[in-house]
Order: structure tokens, then C-alpha cells, then sequence
């Protein structure tokens, strides 16, 4: 029993940082239609950049809220370049974030190299149904929690939030309107961006990360976004916690080696129903 | 309010409207008609600033706001919604106003716009475009796919908006015997270049017009 509370919590921990990544590409892909794949640098180099603030005397709370802020600005940028010339195609943009992720390796091996690093986060434990859990576990879930009401109260409830949305759904209305298109986008990179690099800074406590950690938290980012076609911000977080929980048992009573593995089946499988129920769709 | 003079406007090598000349006085309802791929479409967006002219320059006083052709609601937002943001440049977006003025929208504001009628659609497009509080409202193809009572509908809205607010109105539109109907003047646009000018009354006497637009052998 204790076996199995630890590897829920710790599995819902990680999954947390998984509907994060999936967040912030649902919400660039929402108002875009531009699957972001530098969505994982941004969670890498939030990381990376606490492991330097931290270690120049900066206190916890600041060094992550920098960092974060940090990850919503390098997600602006990305926008810029990935869509800011007017006509670029989401297919082009795609590419365009694709080779932006290997330009983030190279500046993340040459200012931090190619070792994994960490940082210490809340101390202490808790013990649920007898199992100790790390209290950090606790605040990736209550973060992610409060920051993903938040963004879901942004689309649902404010003006920017549902210029957001009609961006998306008819960028020439929106500009006859006056909405500034482009600004949206880069809006919403940015917004991607500060998730990723939240995501980065919550997880980084509990598993190190290294300049390749983009890998894991974009496929499974990508994952749980897939399960809500990349559109529906709900469905990206059941599918993250899906992905942690699973992850975590399948490591707990199985073996770690096959934990990327799992996701990458549960996209095949997802995909595979997704388009069965298509088939049936555009048959009747 | 509008000012157009020897407008120019190409895409690449294709010219869309060639020297067009044209305006809409403070208060005045003015039809811009032609056959489809005339240019009405081009220069409508030229005047919201969405294509730059290659030649030529335009003046816009006041506020200006457009109903599409198409309607071109938000689907995924509500009717409430898809009103608020017609106000997106400015500070007050409470879209009471605009259920006083098109009464039928109140029952609908929580709906989307999905499934809605499509004369349901245009009422929401035009009260969409009232809520920037324009003093210049340009409609492109109002009358599509509508129907004559909806038309009729929609136009007398117009026309009170017109007489109590003194909205100038640039109405484009296919529908040629509406157009000259609700508007004083009226401009025929064919392959890019103003042909006619002239006030309504004027147009639908001219043998030209009327047997290429009304249908009348004049």
C-alpha cells in the first residue's frame, strides 16, 4: 500500500510537469496552429538558469520566479522568430522551432556543459497512508494546480483571454476587429514558454536535468497534449497525470528503462484510435 | 468621412483596383456595386488596413468598422463574447447598448454562434461592428444567403442608425436593387475601375446599369 501512494504521488508530481509542457503547447498551438518542438529548452534553460542564480546567492523563490519569467521571455523570442515574418506557414514555424531546440543545446552546453545539475527544493517529507513522500512532490502538484486554474480562467473569463481565442479561430476577423494578430501569437509563446519554464523549475528538485532533458518532457508533453488534440488544455492535464502515474509504476514495479517507452506507446495508441474514429466519421 | 483617390492595389503582378476614385460624406449612405471579383472586396479591406495600396492614398475620419462578407463570427465564443470583442480597441466593452438597439440578440447573447440562422449570424456581425461605436460602418455583401425579410430587416436597422446617430454607411453589395434602395449614391466597380457614378435615382435609370444590375430592359 505505502509502495503504491508513493508511486501515485511522485507519479501525479512528475505528470504535473508533463501538463505544464503539454499546456504551453496547447495554448502556442490554440492561437498559432504552430507546434512549438523548443517547448522542452524552455523548461531546460528556466532550470539551468536557477542552478546559476541559486549558486550566486539569489534566494529560492526569486532565482525560480526569474527563471521562470525568464522562460516566457525566451518563449517570446522563439515566436518572434519562428512566425514574426508575416506569411510563414505553421509547417515552416515548425521547423523553425525544431532548429531553434538543437541552437538551445548548443548555448546550454556552452554556458552550463553536458552534466546533469540540480537544486535543492522544499525540504522535509510528509507521510500519506503510510508511504513518505517528499513534500516537493506536494508543491509541483499545488503550483500546477493554482497555475494551470489560472490560465484556464485567462481563456475563459477576460477579454485578452478570448481575443486569445478568436485569434485562433479567425485571424482575419480578429484583425478586422483590431486585434494585433502577431502580438497574440507572441503572446501566447510567451505564455507557452513561462510553462515550460515552470515546469523546468518544479521538476528540477527531484529529477536532475541536463541540456538532452527537453527529449523526455517534450515527448511526453507532446503526449498528453495529443490526448487533447492539442487544443483542449483539460485533456492535457488528465494525460500528463496519466503519463506520470503510469510511468511511475511501470518504474516502480517493472523497470525504468521502459518509462519513455510507455509514452510514446500511449501516442501511438491514441493516435491509432483517434484516427479509427475518424475513419467511422468520414464513412457516415 | 472616407476619402479614396486613384487608389491602386495589386497582388503580385494582378491588379485589383486600378486609379479608384471615390468618398462617403459625414452621415451619407453610399453602395459600392459590381459583379463578383470586381475589387469591392479589395478595397474594403484596404480601407481597414489589412492591404497596402501600390498607388494612390486613402483618408479615413472618424472611426471606421466593418461587417465582412461572411460574417466571419468566432465560433467558439458566444454571442456576448463575439460583441465584446467589436470593442477591442476600446476601454468600455459593455454590449447593453447593443441589445437595445438590435433587440433579438438578447435571448441569444450565451449562445455560440454555431447554430445560429444565418440572418441570426449578420445581426450579430453588425451589432459586432457597432460596438467600436464607429461613425463609419462598411457592410460587405450583407444581403448573401439571406432572406428578403431578413434583408429588410437588417436595412431598416441601417437606416435608423443613419437618421438617429448620423452613421455614414459604405454598403457593398451584389444586390444592386437593395443597394440603390437604402443608399442616396452609389459607385459601380467592374474589373478594378470605378465605371459609374452617380446618385441612386440617377443609376437605376441609367439603361447600362439597370439591365446589368436590376435585371430591367430600361
Amino acid at each position: 500500500m505505502g509502495d503504491l501512494v508513493q508511486y501515485l504521488v511522485t507519479g501525479v508530481g512528475i505528470g504535473c510537469a508533463y501538463a505544464l509542457t503539454g499546456s504551453g503547447l496547447v495554448v502556442i498551438y490554440r492561437v498559432t496552429r504552430v507546434v512549438n518542438f523548443a517547448q522542452g529548452s524552455f523548461a531546460v534553460l528556466s532550470a539551468l538558469t536557477v542552478t546559476t542564480l541559486l549558486a550566486a546567492g539569489l534566494p529560492h523563490g526569486l532565482a525560480e520566479a526569474i527563471a521562470v519569467l525568464l522562460g516566457g521571455g525566451v518563449g517570446a523570442l522563439t515566436g518572434l522568430v519562428a512566425i514574426g515574418k508575416p506569411g510563414t506557414t505553421p509547417q515552416s514555424a515548425l521547423i523553425v522551432t525544431l532548429g531553434l531546440g538543437v541552437l538551445a543545446y548548443a548555448i546550454e552546453i556552452l554556458l552550463w556543459g553536458d552534466q546533469p545539475r540540480s537544486f535543492g527544493g522544499l525540504s522535509g517529507s510528509v507521510t500519506i497512508f503510510g508511504a513518505r513522500i517528499q513534500t516537493h512532490y506536494l508543491l509541483i502538484i499545488g503550483v500546477t494546480a493554482v497555475v494551470l486554474a489560472g490560465a484556464a480562467a485567462l481563456f475563459a473569463r477576460t477579454d485578452l483571454g478570448r481575443a486569445l481565442t478568436a485569434t485562433a479561430a479567425d485571424p482575419y476577423a480578429a484583425r478586422v476587429v483590431g486585434i494585433d494578430v502577431l502580438r497574440m501569437g507572441l503572446l501566447a509563446f510567451a505564455v507557452g514558454g513561462a510553462l515550460g519554464g515552470l515546469a523546468g523549475v518544479l521538476v528540477t528538485p527531484v529529477q536532475q536535468v541536463s541540456f538532452d532533458s527537453d527529449v523526455a518532457l517534450v515527448v511526453n508533453g507532446f503526449s498528453a497534449a495529443i490526448l487533447g488534440n492539442l487544443t483542449r488544455p483539460a485533456l492535457t492535464l488528465a494525460g500528463g497525470l496519466l503519463l506520470g502515474v503510469v510511468q511511475a509504476l511501470v518504474g516502480g514495479y517493472l523497470s525504468t528503462a521502459y518509462q519513455t517507452e510507455v509514452a510514446l506507446l500511449f501516442m501511438l495508441a491514441v493516435l491509432i484510435a483517434r484516427a479509427g474514429r475518424r475513419d467511422v466519421v468520414e464513412a457516415a | 468621412m472616407i476619402d479614396v483617390e486613384h487608389l491602386t492595389v495589386r497582388y503580385g503582378a494582378a491588379t485589383a483596383l486600378d486609379d479608384v476614385s471615390m468618398s462617403v460624406a459625414d452621415g451619407e449612405m453610399v453602395a459600392l456595386i459590381g459583379p463578383n471579383g470586381a475589387g469591392k472586396s479589395t478595397l474594403v479591406n484596404t480601407l481597414c488596413g489589412l492591404l497596402r495600396p501600390a498607388a494612390g492614398r486613402f483618408t479615413v475620419r472618424g472611426r471606421l468598422a466593418l461587417v465582412p462578407e461572411g460574417r466571419h463570427l468566432f465560433a467558439p465564443l458566444t454571442v456576448d463574447e463575439n460583441l465584446r470583442l467589436g470593442a477591442w480597441r476600446s476601454r468600455d466593452r459593455s454590449t447593453g447598448h447593443i441589445y437595445e438597439l438590435l433587440p433579438s440578440l438578447g435571448p441569444l447573447r450565451r449562445r455560440t454562434t454555431v447554430g445560429l440562422s444565418g440572418g441570426e449570424q449578420q445581426m450579430v456581425a453588425l451589432g459586432r461592428a457597432l460596438m467600436g461605436r464607429p461613425d463609419v460602418l462598411v457592410i460587405d455583401e450583407m444581403s448573401l444567403g439571406l432572406a428578403p425579410k431578413v434583408v429588410a430587416d437588417l436595412a431598416d436597422h441601417l437606416r435608423a442608425r443613419n437618421a438617429t446617430d448620423g452613421l455614414a454607411v459604405l454598403l457593398i453589395e451584389q444586390n444592386a436593387r437593395l443597394a440603390l434602395d437604402l443608399c442616396s449614391r452609389a459607385y459601380v466597380l467592374e474589373a478594378g475601375r470605378v465605371t459609374v457614378e452617380g446618385r441612386s435615382a440617377d443609376l437605376a435609370g441609367d439603361p447600362a446599369v439597370a439591365a446589368a444590375y436590376l435585371g430591367l430592359e430600361v
